[in-house]
């Protein structure tokens, strides 16, 4: 077991120097940082004096080195377009993310894991199709369309939710929520819910299928023979034992909806870390950008890491075989 | 009478006949899903091309805008034209001549970063496949962090670089960089799939005959194992169309893919968007129903195609 959380450790180590060092490629190799700071027309001398004090000079080894301290304490330098600390942009945008994240990965969850099991036990009747042909739409539907469309219903015809902004937000300390005013709320739910439906279909169809496998082993038939009811046999025995993939796969996907949250922020001005980074990308603002992309592996590298984990801790037959090794 | 008792000899078939004779064909036939998306697909593939033929209008002629036209809804509504049959934009564009244009961008977009990627990840792949050993385990590790990452991710940020590195791009310099970049991140589900058949058809009987009279580890590769390993490339491909339809017009859509000059459908989404507030939903709606017309179509094609293809399955 130890060597188990050993070897991923190290792999997820590798992964991240990787990504840094492809960042710091991104900083050394992509437009001249001095002549980002100074403008075109400075002398040969106050480059030169430039490239010492910011330590350009040094041998490639040691400015990776140095990188990859600044980058561990958070610290990215200048954004090229704002002329701010690229650490305080982001500081500053990512709660909008993550409570975005959040509140989508629980409607998917609320919503997905009861369609499925209603598609499971109904399945080959009518309203289960329907439910499945749906989902396919909903695979096929991309992102940003899904959220134009929620607008022009429920923003420009209903006139029910308001479709841009995160609303009133309260500060707790460095940390901004708009998860505790009526107001934030309202403007959390079509980008939540725009969010939300690829990984909602997903983890319905998933549950289905899980859900039928289970139905069909010999346990299932036991507990039936035994006289058990329905309900007991459907939610105490069957869908205990579907929920092990289903948890595995939501943990991987919530890196996905950070990811995904990118474009729903774009259609909803929805003021996170994504819209930072299109408009990064778009004014090719490299600091911000190598910032994100550290940023977001590493959560990506801790949620893979965390899920194995998890898995271990879940699964006793995994545990059993790491000792007769 | 003895003229009519003997049967005509019949002539060699020739590839397009065996076809029609094959099984995909009746597959195809007695699949009504299969033929429904196929003509939608042709459909919208033939107005692409032939744009200057079939649309009513050519939005790209200043000469014919005319600005008393704009923001018109669609034939069918109040104040409505018969000429524009699913209303204007704001330059007083047809949408419906602009849309066969942007599908024709966008379908170009398709189809050449599909190429490429599958062109890169069938070589690596058959390269991993064949050699192994430590070049195997060097691009199967790329795969796997490649694979972490969710891909319109990896898209934008080579899109960043490029962006980056060529700040004054020329505008077929925006276009390398935006196939380039969605190529980059499609071709690691070939390499995988193209990998694992190949370490199976690397221990056939067939494979070691050839080594065994001398054949090239290139040439092998090349004439035996690759016609044996592009069913399964066919589907992936036919698939990978959809998902690389949706990614460019998502990058355009976000404002980082082709450049403006020559509107995809995303890029028409993108503009049209702006409108949705003061009700003129037509000129985003259009173009995001024949996106999805195209994706969904395509990819029920793939879905039956890998039905067809897949012995297991008949």
């Amino acid at each position: 077991m130890l060597v188990f959380i050993l070897r991923r450790l190290v792999q997820s180590l590798i992964v991240m120097l990787t990504v840094a060092c492809v960042s710091f490629m991104l900083f050394q190799y992509v437009g001249d940082p001095v002549t980002n700071l100074l403008g075109q027309d400075a002398t040969q001398e106050q480059r030169e004096a430039l490239r010492r004090d910011l330590g350009l000079d040094a041998p490639f080894p040691v400015q990776f080195a140095r990188f990859v301290g600044n980058a561990v304490q958070g610290e990215f330098g200048l954004s090229l377009r704002q002329g701010r600390k690229v650490s305080d942009l982001i500081a500053e945008r990512l709660p909008a993310t993550l409570e975005l994240a959040l509140v989508a990965g629980l409607i998917a969850l609320s919503v997905g894991i009861p369609l499925g099991v209603y598609a499971a036990l109904r399945r080959g009747k009518a309203s289960s199709q329907l439910l499945m042909m749906l989902s396919l739409l909903g695979v096929s539907l991309p992102t940003f369309l899904i959220g134009i469309l929620l607008i022009l219903v429920f923003a420009v015809w209903l006139k029910w939710l308001p479709s841009f902004g995160r609303g009133d937000v309260i500060a707790l300390g460095s940390w901004t929520t708009g998860l505790l005013t009526a107001d934030g709320l309202r403007h959390v739910l079509l980008p939540a819910i725009t969010l939300s439906l690829f990984q909602l279909t997903l983890i319905m169809r998933l549950v289905r299928a899980e859900m039928l496998e289970v139905l069909r082993t010999d346990y299932i038939k036991f507990a039936r023979a035994r006289g058990l009811s329905n309900q007991a046999v459907y939610f105490g025995h069957a869908l205990k034992n579907t929920l092990v993939p289903v948890i595995t796969i939501t943990g991987l996907q919530l890196g996905q909806l950070i990811a995904f949250a990118i474009i729903t922020e774009t259609v909803f001005q929805w003021p996170g870390m994504g819209l930072l980074f299109i408009q990064a990308v778009q004014f090719a603002d490299i600091p911000v950008m190598a910032a994100y992309l550290c940023l977001i592996s590493f959560i990506f590298v801790s949620i893979n890491l965390l899920v194995d984990l998890l898995y271990f801790a879940v699964d006793p037959r995994l545990r059993t075989q790491g000792k007769a090794h | 009478m003895s003229q009519a008792s003997i049967p005509p000899v019949p002539a060699a078939p020739n590839a397009l006949q065996r076809f029609f004779d094959g099984d995909v064909w009746y597959s195809f036939r007695s699949s009504p899903v299969a033929m429904g998306a196929a003509v939608i697909a042709l459909i919208c593939v033939f107005c692409a091309v032939f744009a200057e033929f079939v649309a009513p209008h050519n939005p790209f002629d200043l000469a014919t805008l005319e600005l008393m036209d704009s923001r018109l809804p669609p034939a069918w509504m109040e104040g409505g034209s018969a000429r524009y049959l699913l209303g204007t934009d704001d330059q007083g564009r047809d949408i419906l001549s602009a849309l066969m244009y942007g599908a024709r961008i966008s379908l170009f977009v398709g189809l050449a970063s599909v190429l490429l990627s599958m062109v890169m990840g069938v070589g690596l792949g058959l390269l991993a496949g064949f050699v192994g050993g430590k070049v195997d385990a060097l691009i199967m590790r790329v795969c796997d962090v490649m694979l972490s990452f969710p891909s319109i991710l990896i898209a934008l940020l080579i899109d960043g670089v490029g962006r980056a590195m060529f700040p004054n791009a020329h505008d077929t310099l925006a276009f390398l960089v935006l196939i380039l970049a969605i190529s980059l991140t499609g071709w690691v589900q070939y390499a995988r799939t193209v990998r694992g058949t190949t370490m199976v058809e690397r221990n056939k009987e067939y494979v070691q005959a050839a080594r065994v009279i001398g054949v090239t580890p290139l040439r092998i590769m090349r004439r035996h194992v690759l016609p044996n390993v592009l069913g399964p490339v066919l589907v992936l491909a036919t698939i990978q169309v959809a998902s690389a339809i949706i990614t460019e017009a998502t990058l355009s859509f976000l404002g980082v893919g082709v450049p403006p000059t020559s509107p995809s459908l995303g890029t028409l989404i993108r503009v049209g968007n702006d409108f949705l507030f003061s009700g003129e939903w037509w000129i985003t709606i259009w173009p995001g129903a024949m996106l999805v017309l195209i994706a969904l179509s395509v990819n029920l094609l793939g879905d039956w195609l890998r039905d067809a293809l897949n012995p297991r399955l008949r």
